[in-house]
């Protein structure tokens, strides 16, 4: 129950303040972003980093990402358009040609932060990436896990992925208004903040990104459509903000690598 | 409401003291072993309007936040309407039903206390009974491929004969519908109390205060299902629910020595100051620069499950000044502005239950008509309204058949005093 209120203020905070401080530079993405995906740059710029991301590619090695999330990681029957991919597509278009990117998905449904992380030591020996983003939260919140125990679990895997050699950025949970009076969602969003904090490793706020489109009209998020279209803007969406946030946490922008 | 009472102040103890030998302040807590009730001449409205308030604040704060979320006093501080809810829970219910038990004995004031108990859980059913339509609305309608995952959530309707009997013993509680099985845990505890209190108010409250601690100590909790344990733990609320109880009991009156004094007041101030700089370092995320990291690593996490200390004091002090600068004659109180909030807080138990169903039909109006912030602030409106509505046809209900009733209905039997969930 660490810091109960402190996240769901932050993200209501995130919503009147940061706005009106920071309206002004709303972050240009992918060069090519559509308006959709628009965001105040606050929800894209972390004061955490990642070394090794950054090592890899100043010493030329390809940069293995491992995204290890659940079922909301992808969309049913279009992978290819999961956040992941388009992530993927992103960076490689964003990055020197020289730069070599992969990404790869584990995909852990209805598994608990707990029991993912018994996983990654294998995990990590199989794959050995560079960066890990963990997505993860949701399957705790449905299955309304002591938060305590979700924050101990968090904890667990992030040593886990760190002592592995990789950095982690960690992913939060969806916005989903629909379920948010059968789903309390703030203990896991605020237990996920201070783990990042403890860490001192990025957080890639997925919950107030999507909040902030929804809020702002970009997507209807309480849309009942059976389709894959909203999914797979919402997921384009998501693959580019994520790519600018690891360019960002990585200082791989062409400006930083100029110099 | 006519009370028939020509007693004030009454002191009720096994020694037989007279009202008039209540013992000093200053006499140390041991040696008063008498429980005084309050006068009951008229009804005290500044409880009603801080539960009426606190009824506000808890269906605004089971919407989705919006501009109207700002109000809500849990923005400026650590505690929020919960706390007042259950101190004042704690004071009327021990007020009506110490009355009754020091009247009619302890088994007749348990009975009473039992078919409150009894209304509450019929009031959580039926709230649960909404609660189950609305997810199996969304359950059957909602297919978007963006939130298969969350439909997880759906996975309990798949058994519905654990689902139901987990939720009737309590142990199954959806998000919003905490606070009256607490209640219901709280009121239980409630003749165990009130006999100890009516033995010992002082060696209650401490009893109360180890309990407290023993939870925090030893991690005392109810498990919930399907996991998990209780949103609000009642080994440690219950501190609240005794304290309310030991002030309606005669503490109060005790206490107004150190609730008068100006260092009481300052300190008050200063830790309602220092509570709301904390609160402020969470919005505008630059000042915890100035934040000791000692101070921080200290303080979090702020434990509302448990009801964490400086919850607890925060309410205390937020108390203190209110008793201080709100004085139970405070002309505005008869205010027609204030009326609405005080109509609600006297049915608190009904408009409890409405505002939680109102929670669940303004999600359901903002998932199914439209969003956006002047939707939200209607629906936060006429929520409120219908509240004031809903509580002034009870009022006028009661008054109606209380005219046409017995004339020989009195405090005791009023159960609205006692406060619902």
């Amino acid at each position: 129950m660490k810091a109960k209120v402190l996240l769901s203020l932050v993200l209501l905070c995130g919503n009147l303040a940061a706005p009106l401080a920071r309206a002004g530079d709303a972050a240009s993405t992918a060069p090519a972003a559509p308006p959709a995906c628009e965001l105040p740059s606050y929800l894209l710029t972390t004061e955490s980093q990642l070394p090794r991301v950054a090592d890899a590619i100043k010493a030329g090695k390809p940069l293995e990402i491992l995204v290890i999330g659940s079922r909301s990681t992808t969309i049913p029957a279009s992978e290819d358009s999961s956040y992941p991919a388009r992530m993927q597509a992103i960076l490689k278009d964003r990055l020197l040609p020289s730069e070599a990117v992969h990404v790869s998905v584990e995909i852990q449904s209805k598994k608990t932060a707990e029991e993912a992380a018994t996983t990654f030591v294998k995990l990590m020996e199989a794959k050995r990436p560079t960066l890990v983003i963990w997505q993860t939260g949701t399957v705790d919140a449905i299955r309304a896990i002591d938060p305590d125990d979700f924050r101990g679990a968090v904890t667990g895997g992030v040593s886990a992925l760190q002592k592995a050699g990789a950095d982690v950025v960690l992913m939060n949970l969806q916005y989903s208004p629909r379920t948010e009076t059968m789903i309390s969602v703030p203990p896991y969003l605020d237990n996920m903040r201070v783990v990042a904090q403890e860490h001192d490793i990025p957080l890639f706020d997925r919950f107030a990104i999507m909040r902030q489109w929804n809020d702002q009209g970009q997507f209807d998020l309480f849309s009942p459509s059976r389709g894959p279209e909203l999914a797979k803007q919402v997921h384009d969406c998501l693959g580019r903000a994520l790519a600018q946030f690891v360019i960002d946490a990585a200082h791989l922008g062409p400006a930083e690598q100029q110099n | 409401m006519t009370i028939a009472d020509q007693v004030t102040g009454s002191t009720i103890a096994g020694t037989g003291k007279p009202a008039e030998a209540r013992p000093a302040e200053a006499k140390p807590r041991s040696a008063a072993p008498a429980i005084t009730l309050p006068a009951i001449g008229e009804r005290e409205l500044r409880l009603d309007l801080f539960r009426g308030l606190a009824l506000w604040l808890i269906f605004v704060d089971h919407l989705p936040p919006s501009l109207l979320t700002w109000f809500t006093i849990r923005n400026y501080g650590f505690s929020d309407a919960t706390e007042i809810f259950i101190f004042i829970s704690g004071y009327t219910a021990a007020f009506v039903y110490g009355r009754a038990m020091l009247e009619s004995g302890f088994v007749v004031a348990t009975a009473r206390i039992l078919r409150r108990v009894w209304q509450i859980y019929v009031a959580h059913v039926f709230l649960f009974t909404i609660f189950l339509a609305e997810i199996s609305y969304v359950a059957t309608r909602f297919e978007n491929p963006l939130y298969t995952e969350e439909m997880g959530i759906m996975d309990f309707l798949k058994q519905p004969d654990v689902t139901i009997v987990q939720a009737l013993l309590l142990r199954f509680r959806p998000v919003n519908m905490d606070v009256l099985p607490l209640y219901i845990v709280l009121m239980l505890a409630l003749p165990l109390i009130l006999w100890l209190m009516k033995w010992r108010p002082d060696v209650t409250l401490g009893l109360s205060v180890v309990l407290y601690a023993v939870t925090w100590e030893y991690d005392l909790y109810l498990s919930a299902y399907p996991n998990g344990f209780w949103a609000f733990n009642p080994f440690a609320w219950q501190l609240l629910f005794v304290f309310g109880a030991w002030c309606a009991l005669g503490g109060a009156r005790r206490m107004s020595r150190i609730l008068a004094s100006r260092v009481t007041m300052w300190i008050s101030i200063a830790y309602l100051v220092a509570a709301f700089y904390v609160t402020l370092t969470w919005y505008v995320p630059q000042l915890s620069h100035f934040m000791p990291k000692r101070l921080e690593q200290w303080m979090y996490p702020i434990d509302k499950a448990d009801l964490d200390v400086l919850r607890f004091t925060h309410f205390l002090a937020f108390a203190a000044l209110t008793v201080r600068f709100l004085p139970r004659e405070w002309p505005g109180l008869k205010s027609p502005w204030l009326r609405p909030l005080i109509l609600c807080g006297q049915h608190s138990l009904e408009i409890f239950c409405l505002g939680v169903f109102l929670a669940f039909a303004g999600h359901f109006i903002l998932a199914e008509v439209s969003g956006g912030a002047a939707m939200h602030a209607l629906i936060s409106l006429s929520g409120i309204l219908i509240m004031w509505g809903v509580a002034w046809v009870i009022s006028w209900y009661k008054r109606v058949a209380d005219k046409s009733g017995a004339k020989t209905k009195n405090a005791v039997g009023n159960a609205d005093l006692a406060g619902g969930g």
